[in-house]
């Protein structure tokens, strides 16, 4: 199969469709085509992707000028393309494409507050990113609005939330949050239940919306990648590596491959830290105590050996522009696979378990099921979409360095309730484990950082990493100086966090923190 | 069952291991002689995330693995703020967490501490102060304990609980 097969076939697709296509680039924002159209083909171009079966992956908006630039990434057999177009800044209006694809809404919604940009036929034009930290004339990220400085005094709670309401002779409401009862991010959660039933969930993010995308402007590029680590800091790895390619690709430096290779290693790490602490989260949520205690004893060896190597239990700050702060010796790859063959025996130990123990049979298996056919609509990626049909890696099917070189098995299953989210992720720590041995058998040899060259402004660069939730994506745009213009991480939770809206009707309440488990969004990640 | 059992005996105490760890052994032992005095043998925490990026939580999540078990020395992680004798709080207070910071300040039962994890919660760390964001918690509640880095290990946290309750 060759990389965009399919694109000339979409491209006359558009054409029959009398929609304009001015000059593309395959360089620009590679490894994705950019192709730039009219906005008034904005919905049109949605319209055809998703009849040809593109994944709509990321929106994004910048302020060039007295224009607003929007940006549509979708993705096909692991080619990305991206489509732009222009409107003006005293009259931003444009066509939503949410009636296309369902999972398009947020993020409108996201620039509808942070831009004001107005889309018209969008289903659901409430407020999204936005409560009462700024008025609903304020944009925060147009130029003209100041990153701090301006409110003065106590923001009022978000209280007057337009949530969906539901009546009938005995049903309720259940709200939760934004602080919840466990060592958990916050977000609100509205319920209605009837009996023990959820009817239906409706979330309200947006708690821990810290300005990323703002205070990422202006700020020196090396700055942003440490900010970049802290955006969901348990996927700091992928995320600092997600920025540090797309700033990369923007200054066209080339990273030596040791760099590189380090950066998977880390990348692997990550997961497999995150997938031994969440299974055992999740059991401990069906009152498994002992995988909660062994799980949690393997990840604490786990992210002793990253402080051991790398200075750093969650291994942040190690990747920088140009590549990667530590190197390590033989000594120290020895100890990774030393400590890999004991995690496997104790995993296969532990799986029989999994698989054998009635309990946990009883209480994950038909719990929030998400049909293959949801999240495909819904755009699902990673172990969420992994577990109900949605074959997608980005490291295997876009095959970035090393990667390339690399054999990726990603496990997938159609069942999509919480084992089959469970069994994805038991499983992809085998397959990371596979991994981290091939890198330690292939590492080049070779300098681990190369010079920094600042960029010069107007450059661009387009970031796509496999993080251990799924797809990462990353625009950034420089300014003068080494200095940012535009910074959008979007964090796979954004095509996640939804899904756990579909999942959970039908379930019992109490089922609540194992299904929200098993998902496991980033607050973070998704407020921003 | 069997295979269970076998594993959890296979498995052992692996808490025991610090025993040979005189600073968590001898930490560890006078955060429960000090509990035991101003808190009757149990403090209560109830952790707080104001606009954590999760990294903070992670190491939360930690001090409840066998290696620190912290329940050990007679500190808990409790579901509401009228449980809790301290507040532990992650991350830059961001404005849309303002209100609920206060609130669950004021729901807890005096006498209380704050402690504040994480650079963060500390001085701003990289978000600091923008339209989104108070900055330190400190810019919004009194904080008695600062307990810095980013994250702080779970090591360092219990350390810092205890340089608190000495004062
Ligand atoms: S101190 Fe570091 S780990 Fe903790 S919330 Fe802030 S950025 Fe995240």
């Amino acid at each position: 199969m060759n990389r965009f097969d399919w694109l000339s076939e979409l491209l006359a697709r558009f054409q029959d469709e009398h929609i304009l296509l001015y000059k593309g680039s395959a360089v620009v924002l590679a490894p994705a085509h950019t192709l730039n159209v009219d906005s008034e083909d904005w919905a049109s171009c949605a319209a055809q992707t998703k009849k040809y079966r593109c994944r709509f992956s990321a929106l994004w908006a910048q302020q060039l000028d007295d224009e607003l630039q929007l940006n549509a990434c979708y993705e096909k057999q692991g080619d990305y393309l991206v489509l732009r177009t222009k409107i003006p800044l005293d009259k931003p209006l444009i066509h939503s494409i949410t009636p296309h694809y369902a999972n398009a809404d947020r993020p409108e919604r996201h620039c509808h507050d942070m831009f004001g940009i107005e889309f018209k036929k969008q289903p659901d034009n409430r407020r999204w990113s936005r409560h009462k930290a700024w008025q609903a004339n304020q944009y925060p990220l147009r130029k003209d609005f100041p990153v701090a400085g301006f409110n003065t005094g106590l923001t009022p709670p978000d209280n007057d939330y337009p949530f969906l309401s539901v009546q009938g002779s005995g049903v309720y409401e259940i709200p939760v949050g934004p602080v919840h009862a466990g060592i958990i991010e916050p977000g609100h959660f509205r319920f209605q239940a009837v009996g023990e039933m959820v009817l239906n969930l409706e979330q309200h993010l947006g708690y821990v919306h810290k300005g990323i995308e703002k205070i990422a402007e202006g700020r020196d590029a090396h700055r942003v990648v440490k900010l970049a680590a802290r955006v969901s800091g348990d996927s700091c790895v992928s995320h600092a590596w997600a920025s540090c390619l797309a700033m990369e690709k923007a200054a066209l430096c080339q990273v030596p491959p040791r760099a590189v290779w380090l950066r998977a290693l880390m990348a692997e790490r990550e997961r497999v830290a995150n997938h031994l602490g969440d299974i055992g989260a999740i059991a401990n949520d069906v009152a498994f105590g002992f995988f909660f205690y062994q799980f949690g004893r393997l990840r604490e060896t786990w992210q002793r050996l990253s402080q051991a190597l790398f200075g750093h239990r969650l291994m942040m700050d190690c990747l920088v522009l140009g590549g990667v702060t530590q190197d390590i010796n033989q000594q120290q790859i020895d100890e990774i696979l030393r400590q890999i063959k004991m995690l496997r025996k104790e995993w296969r130990e532990l799986k029989t378990v999994f698989n054998e123990n009635t309990s946990l049979e009883d209480r994950l298996e038909t719990t929030g099921i998400l049909s293959p056919d949801y999240a495909q609509r819904l755009g699902c990626v990673g172990y969420v979409g992994r577990a109900s049909g949605q074959d997608f890696d980005v490291r295997r099917d876009l095959a970035y360095a090393p990667y390339n070189k690399l054999q990726v098995k990603s496990p997938c299953y159609n069942r999509g309730d919480v084992a089959a989210r469970t069994l994805v992720r038991l499983n992809e720590i085998q397959s990371s484990l596979d991994l981290i041995e091939q890198i330690c058998q292939n590492l080049p040899t070779g300098e681990i950082q190369t010079p920094w060259q600042t960029p010069k402004a107007g450059a661009e660069g387009l970031g796509f990493i496999d993080g251990w939730r799924g797809e990462i994506v990353v625009y950034v745009r420089f300014a003068e100086d080494n200095k940012i213009d535009r910074f959008f991480p979007r964090d796979p939770s954004w095509l996640t966090w939804p899904a756990l809206e579909h999942l959970i009707r039908g379930n019992i309440v109490p089922d609540f923190p194992v299904c929200n488990k098993s998902v496991n969004g980033s607050y973070s990640g998704h407020d921003l | 069952m069997l295979k269970i059992l076998t594993k959890v005996i296979k498995t052992g105490v692996v808490t025991e291991k610090f025993e040979r760890n005189a600073d968590l052994e001898r930490f560890g032992i006078e955060i429960k002689t000090l509990v035991d005095k101003q808190f009757a043998g149990s403090l209560s925490i109830r952790a707080v995330d104001v606009g954590s990026c999760n990294g903070c939580e992670l190491e939360i999540h930690a001090l409840n693995n066998p290696y620190y078990n912290i329940e050990r020395f007679g500190v808990h992680f409790v579901a509401s703020p009228r449980h809790a004798d301290a507040l532990l709080v992650t991350g830059v207070v961001s404005r849309h967490m303002e209100t609920a910071l206060l609130r669950v300040y004021e729901a807890t039962p005096a006498p209380k501490f704050i402690i504040a994890m994480g650079d963060c919660a500390v001085n701003g760390g990289e978000f600091g102060v923008s339209y989104a964001s108070c900055g330190a918690v400190g810019n919004v509640i009194n904080v008695d304990v600062a307990i810095p880095r980013c994250p702080p290990p779970p090591l360092a946290v219990m350390q810092a609980i205890l340089q608190f309750l000495k004062t």
